[in-house]
């Protein structure tokens, strides 16, 4: 085994030990199939946790993007995002020739899986932030890829922004059924409708399911 | 000619021979349960499949204390040690994950998760029982909130403060208490602390078994209906009963003499079920019902459930071993 592996092996391992990252898979099976999954962003941790909630078999194809400049930096980050999770760097100063998707629409060209964060930035207000493009160009030119749309919850409280030691709290990762681009569907519709899926997935807070069927429940043992 | 042999076996042979009875215990109780299971067929009363489901939750949960404390016997002071500090990470882990906190907490999480666990597994570990039954709530009750303090936020700040504490209190220092009771040795009773955590592990399952089944079966007036309808005092006294009668079964593995194997027996198995019915008190509060995240598919871990009867009981039952009953 090559020390990368060896690398993500433990990566995953302490993702699942700090969080338990578990797969809900609520709106399609884990399939090793091209997929783009798009997920709302609260923390740097979100990418380990799909990556870890993901089954072993389907992580090696799918892949991270990474902004170029902060992780080629050194030479540890440059081996952590190349070597271990496989990452499509993107560069974030926008040159006047260059197409920011370009490196995007390659990797999905040679067949691999994508995660991406429309959002573009992290947010911690609980609701995500309006839907960057780049999910309907991809759309547009993939229209056989299905689009999975993931909700991460709780990360926010293992590694608030600005702390460095994560806090052993549980998260989970819900996977949605796929989405695909309708014929004409308008850019600004589609966006709209894509992040709406994945805040469709956010589990109600607390877990209420068993409740109703259960002899001891009352109407109003949910707390507020 | 059968017991008195059993007085001249070695300590190894004598725990080998515990285990043997246990396990053999384990499968005939699973071959009842599914045997239970065939007679009653799937769409019985949504009720009754309520009460088996729990009783077969009950049973699972048996096997597994009964796998880990064979392997924690194994595995010897180091092993017991790590297996109970790695229960203690996980089951705080689930309370903490449904306990709100806030920003300002972090720091005090870091605390909680990675020095207060490992010091006082290091404590149970080293056998330092005067510092270990100490540690928590006299040092760490100041830690905690004076880590919290600082980080600045004064919202809600008591609220926050006392559950994380009582977190630690039920998942970290109680819990601590079934590798103490491994590693405790009292004069002429060297190496049989494993005894003493069967002794332990069964007079809380026998209080809980009965007052699970007799309240199937009695349907008294609930003592705390918005809490638990099936928590009856009868009951529960039932079931205090049952661990009373297995404790006074099992006073020759205990360094005790029967009558008071009788009264640690009902002691303990009464803090169990009173912990697991607090327990429950405190999930309705949450609003789950199991700790693990049942609206899954793949479904949570729920450990908190399975251990909390033992994190209430363990303690009692050690203080009082080592203070009162020897």
């Amino acid at each position: 085994m090559s020390l990368a592996a060896l690398m993500g092996l433990t990566l995953a391992f302490v993702a699942r030990l700090i969080t338990g990252a578990q797969g809900h898979w609520k709106g399609c099976p884990p399939k090793a199939e091209q997929r783009i999954y798009f997920a709302n962003h609260q923390s740097h941790f979100d990418w380990v946790l799909i990556w870890a909630a993901l089954p072993r078999e389907l992580r090696a194809a799918t892949r991270p993007i990474a902004a170029r400049d902060y992780w080629t930096a050194t030479p540890f980050r440059t081996w952590l995002t190349s070597e271990v999770f496989n990452a499509v760097y993107v560069s974030r100063t926008r040159s006047e020739d260059e197409d920011p998707l370009e490196p995007l629409v390659e990797a999905l060209r040679n067949g691999d899986s994508l995660v991406i964060f429309p959002e573009g930035t992290r947010s911690n207000k609980g609701e995500p932030q309006p839907f960057k493009s780049g999910l309907y160009h991809l759309a547009e030119q993939f229209p056989q890829v299905p689009l999975i749309p993931a909700w991460i919850d709780n990360v926010q409280r293992v590694m608030p922004k600005g702390e460095v030691v994560p806090v052993p709290i549980l998260c989970t990762v819900t996977f949605g059924a796929p989405l695909a681009l309708a014929q004409g569907e308008d850019k600004r519709a589609f966006l709209e409708r894509a992040r709406d899926a994945v805040i469709e997935l956010r589990p109600s807070h607390p877990p209420v399911s068993h409740a109703s069927s259960h002899p001891n429940s009352h109407p109003n043992s949910h707390s507020p | 000619m059968r017991l008195v042999d059993l007085r001249d076996w070695s300590v190894t042979q004598q725990v080998a021979l515990l285990f043997v009875v246990l396990f053999g215990a384990l499968l005939l109780a699973s071959a009842a349960a599914i045997v239970w299971s065939l007679r009653e067929p799937e769409d019985a009363d949504a009720d009754g499949a309520w009460h088996r489901e729990r009783v077969e939750r009950d049973l699972r949960a048996l096997w597994i204390a009964a796998v880990v404390f064979w392997l924690a016997w194994m595995s010897g002071p180091l092993g017991a040690t790590l297996g109970f500090a790695v229960f203690s990470f996980l089951a705080l882990r689930e309370y903490i994950s449904l306990a709100p906190t806030r920003r300002g907490d972090h720091r005090s999480l870091i605390l909680a998760f990675f020095f207060v666990i490992p010091l006082q597994y290091l404590l149970v570990g080293t056998r330092r029982f005067d510092l270990f039954s100490v540690f928590i709530p006299v040092y760490v009750f100041l830690a905690i909130p004076v880590v919290s303090a600082l980080a600045g936020d004064p919202e809600r700040f008591l609220e926050r403060n006392a559950k994380i504490q009582w977190g630690i209190m039920v998942c970290v220092f109680g819990l601590s208490h079934a590798p103490a009771l491994l590693l405790l040795d009292f004069k002429g009773y060297e190496g049989r602390g494993a005894f003493l955590v069967f002794y332990l592990v069964m007079v809380t399952a026998a209080a809980q078994l009965v007052q699970e089944l007799a309240s199937r079966w009695l349907r008294r007036r609930p003592l705390a209906r918005q809490i638990d309808r099936d928590f009856s005092a009868r009951a529960f006294g039932l079931g205090v009963a049952a661990a009373a009668l297995v404790g006074t079964g099992l006073f020759w593995i205990t360094p005790v003499d029967p009558l008071r194997a009788l009264v640690m027996g009902a002691v303990t198995g009464g803090c169990g079920t009173l912990g697991e019915f607090v327990m429950r008190a405190l999930k309705k509060d949450a609003g789950v019902r199991y700790w693990g995240n049942r609206s899954s598919i793949t479904g949570g871990v729920g450990l908190l459930d399975r251990v909390a009867p033992l994190c209430f009981a363990a303690p009692v039952f050690f203080h009082s071993v080592r203070w009162y009953f020897v």
